[in-house]
């Protein structure tokens, strides 16, 4: 199936030339840089990328699902399947999942040197270790500022679920900050039930003429700024459908399962689809300390189901060429299977699962011992992690966010990305 | 000497060293059958505490019966499988292999008389299954994963348990479902942490066949967490009408299995965050009269077919028998 963002159309070749030379011409400052011209921003437009991270909520286990170690002191009751990367083996609890990991990735030696869950969230969704009286972006908010499209009314930064705005942009500001949706349009999204259409369009048209008149003597950037998020809700009002996961054909519901995780993922294709830069679903819960086994069994089967069936759509529709997927939690699992069954929480040697954008497909980077117990072969962090993913989408994770005129590092610069899982 | 629950002490602990899982009792005495997370079936002579120890299926081993002729041991394996093997033997081979269930198969019983041996397993279904391995009958109509099988003593009548709490009794001869218990009590569905939790993980029938006792948890506050506590509860077989709930009175764990002891008394094993427990009631009361504490926690139980001595398996490594009559000397318990 062809792509349908980098395809190979004379439209598009002849805009890339038209890119490549306003480049060499010196249009583009470096760093993030500013986009200089509508016709280059056209081009970049159809290279959108976007991010979909997968939040296993509580610690999923990475030996009930990327790295198994069967027949071990800690292996568990679950065996490795093969997948359709030959010699990468992982969990039968992910048989549909098994059969795009050709698509897919694997870090399996993170380190992140701590077992609490909320500091483990904030390293692993904000790429550094939390420090009081110090506010980092989330990499939704990174990334809703980084791929941001002037021409796409939309929020950047979707939550789901969720049902209120995030405070998790920091210095980036409000306008990155999350947006928790559940399936449905926004709140206050429709025109009032009392108001026709006609009405409404000879309304708009006033505040429209009124508007240019004020700004024919009285323009400022604060009213730009106001006229351009008084446009943005607008539009967003007329594209709300967007958000309502109810659209979707019942055989896509079917497909994808009848259950909140299935419909979130539905959701997640649709927003992305929209070029919605960045889309967080999560699954809950794996936190379990008590049945470890019972409870990864009956939450996998769950997820394998609709993360299998997104993966599928994202690349037989061509977006996982531009969209990075990262299925990730706070830290893994213990090795060690405690007395109930249970596994606690680990963050000495676990794995994270990704694809798409620029992430080299079937690779798998670093190894655990044989009992899963240390890291043996490339340790990273979360930072590294962070850094991973900002490559993977063509930005460069050294670069700054100029904010204020103050430069503010993208990423932690004490750590780095995983070059050699990027293509 | 006779039963005397309340006089109930170990006198054997043996250990294998690897988290034990199952046990079970041969139906003549001599052996206890155990398996553990190394993944190998343990054969312990009740004589004098020796153990074959055999690799076993490619993966754990959920559960474990004895064929009534006392030859033939079968298990049922987290890989799908169960597994007839000889009872004797240093190096015993599988007689039988069979993929019996797509999915974990979680429990095993075996009809009085030998004919037949029932399995329930992660597919939902429960099969039949004759001596010699072959598929008799299947059994459809649970909804979620099935934990526990249990032929009527008495009469061509099986029951099986599922997760969702509900128990099937079906007519062994035509796979008719006759009618089900709702043990809704065993069953949590908790909408926070997105998890169904409890389960039927036993079953028990009193020796006039007048109480069906289920067993597994409730309270189940925090599933992830290992926050609940053991309950049976009754059900009167006459008329299918719930009797009343046993709780484990202050104890927090899971109620793995229930027996009924010959002068009526339940037993129910408690295993989890509280530690391990003998818990004892008396069919008709709510609380339980007498209870041990066995160290680590169990997670599993045998009766002897002496009725005197109970098998249990703890996480710890050690399989522990209890013996329910009074101490014959002053000595401790015998470490091996």
């Amino acid at each position: 199936m062809k792509c349908q963002y980098s395809c190979q159309t004379g439209e598009h070749v002849l805009a890339r030339r038209d890119f490549l030379g306003m480049l060499t011409g010196g249009f583009v400052v470096g760093g993030l840089g500013a986009l200089a011209t509508p016709a280059v921003s056209a081009v970049l437009q159809k290279e959108q990328k976007r991010v979909l991270v997968v939040y296993m909520a509580g610690g999923l286990s990475q030996l009930e699902s990327w790295d198994p170690k069967p027949k071990t002191d800690t292996g568990g009751p679950f065996r490795a399947i093969q997948t359709a990367t030959p010699g990468t083996h992982i969990c039968e609890l992910l048989p549909k999942t098994a059969l795009h990991m050709d698509k897919l990735a694997l870090v399996r030696s993170i380190d992140t040197k701590n077992g609490d869950h909320g500091k483990g969230s904030y390293q692993m969704t904000y790429g550094r270790n939390q420090m009081p009286g110090v506010e980092y972006p989330h990499i939704g908010a990174v990334s809703a500022k980084a791929l941001e499209r002037s021409d796409n009314p939309l929020p950047g930064h979707i939550r789901i679920p969720g049902g209120s705005r995030g405070s998790d942009a920091a210095y980036l500001g409000p306008k990155y900050a999350s947006i928790g949706m559940n399936g449905k349009p926004p709140a206050n999204s429709a025109r009032a039930a009392n108001l026709t259409e006609q009405n409404d369009a000879l309304r708009n048209q006033f505040r429209q003429k009124v508007n240019d008149r004020f700004s024919l003597k009285r323009r400022t950037a604060e009213t730009d700024v106001y006229t351009q998020s008084y446009e943005q809700a607008k539009q967003l009002m007329e594209k709300r459908d967007v958000f309502d996961v109810e659209k979707e054909p019942a055989a896509e519901h079917e497909k994808y399962g009848k259950h909140d995780f299935g419909k979130h993922c539905l959701m997640a294709r649709r927003l992305l689809e929209n070029g919605i830069p960045f889309v967080q679903i999560s699954h809950s819960n794996y936190d379990t300390h008590n049945e470890n086994f019972n409870f990864h069994l009956e939450q996998l089967g769950e997820f394998d189901q609709s993360f299998a069936t997104l993966i599928g759509d994202l690349h037989e529709r061509g977006l996982l060429k531009s969209t990075l997927v990262v299925v990730m939690s706070e830290f893994g699992r213990t090795p060690r299977i405690n007395a109930r069954f249970g596994r606690d929480h680990w963050g000495t040697a676990w794995s994270v699962c990704l694809g798409g954008a620029k992430i080299q497909p079937g690779a798998v980077i670093g190894k655990t011992n044989e009992n899963g117990t240390k890291v043996i072969d490339r340790e990273v962090d979360h930072g590294d992690l962070f850094h991973t993913y900002l490559s993977a989408l063509d930005l460069d994770s050294r670069g700054s966010f100029d904010i204020g005129g103050r430069a503010q590092p993208m990423a932690d610069p004490a750590a780095g990305p995983i070059d050699e899982l990027i293509v | 000497m006779s039963l005397d629950t309340k006089q109930t002490h170990v006198v054997h602990q043996w250990k294998h060293g690897k988290p034990v899982i199952a046990c079970c009792f041969d139906p003549k005495g001599r052996y206890l059958f155990t398996s553990s997370e190394d993944y190998t079936l343990q054969r312990w002579k009740m004589d004098d505490g020796s153990k074959v120890a055999w690799p076993a299926h490619d993966s754990w081993v959920r559960d474990i019966a004895v064929l009534p002729d006392g030859e033939t041991v079968i298990t049922a394996g987290c890989d799908d499988q169960i597994i007839y093997w000889p009872v004797e033997g240093e190096k015993p081979e599988p007689r039988h292999t069979i993929k019996a269930h797509e999915g974990w198969v979680r429990a095993l019983d075996v009809k009085n008389d030998g004919s037949l041996i029932a399995s329930g397993g992660n597919d939902n279904l429960v099969k039949l299954w004759d001596p010699q391995g072959k598929l008799v009958r299947e059994l459809k109509g649970h909804e979620s994963n099935v934990y526990s099988v249990f032929f009527h003593p008495k009469e061509d009548l099986l029951l099986s348990g599922d997760l969702g709490g509900m128990v099937h009794q079906w007519e062994v001869k035509t796979g008719n479902l006759v009618r089900t218990f709702e043990a809704k009590d065993l069953h949590t569905y908790n909408g926070g942490q997105g998890v169904h939790y409890g389960g039927i993980r036993d079953m028990a029938l009193s020796a006039d066949g007048s109480i069906l006792a289920c067993v597994g948890l409730h309270k189940a506050s925090n599933p992830l967490g290992a926050v609940n506590e053991p309950l049976i509860v009754q059900f009167n077989w006459s008329d299918g009408k719930e009797l009343r709930k046993q709780p484990g009175e202050g104890v927090k764990g899971i109620g793995w299995k229930v027996e009924f002891l010959s002068d009526g008394v339940e037993i129910c094993a408690s295993g989890g965050s509280g530690g391990a427990y003998l818990l004892f009631f008396k069919p008709t009361e709510v609380k339980p009269f007498h209870q041990l504490k066995l160290p680590d926690t169990i997670r599993d139980m045998s009766l002897h077919p002496d009725g005197l001595q109970v098998a249990t398996a703890h996480h710890d490594g050690h399989v522990r028998i209890s013996r329910m009559e009074a101490k014959v000397a002053d000595k401790p318990a015998e470490k091996k």
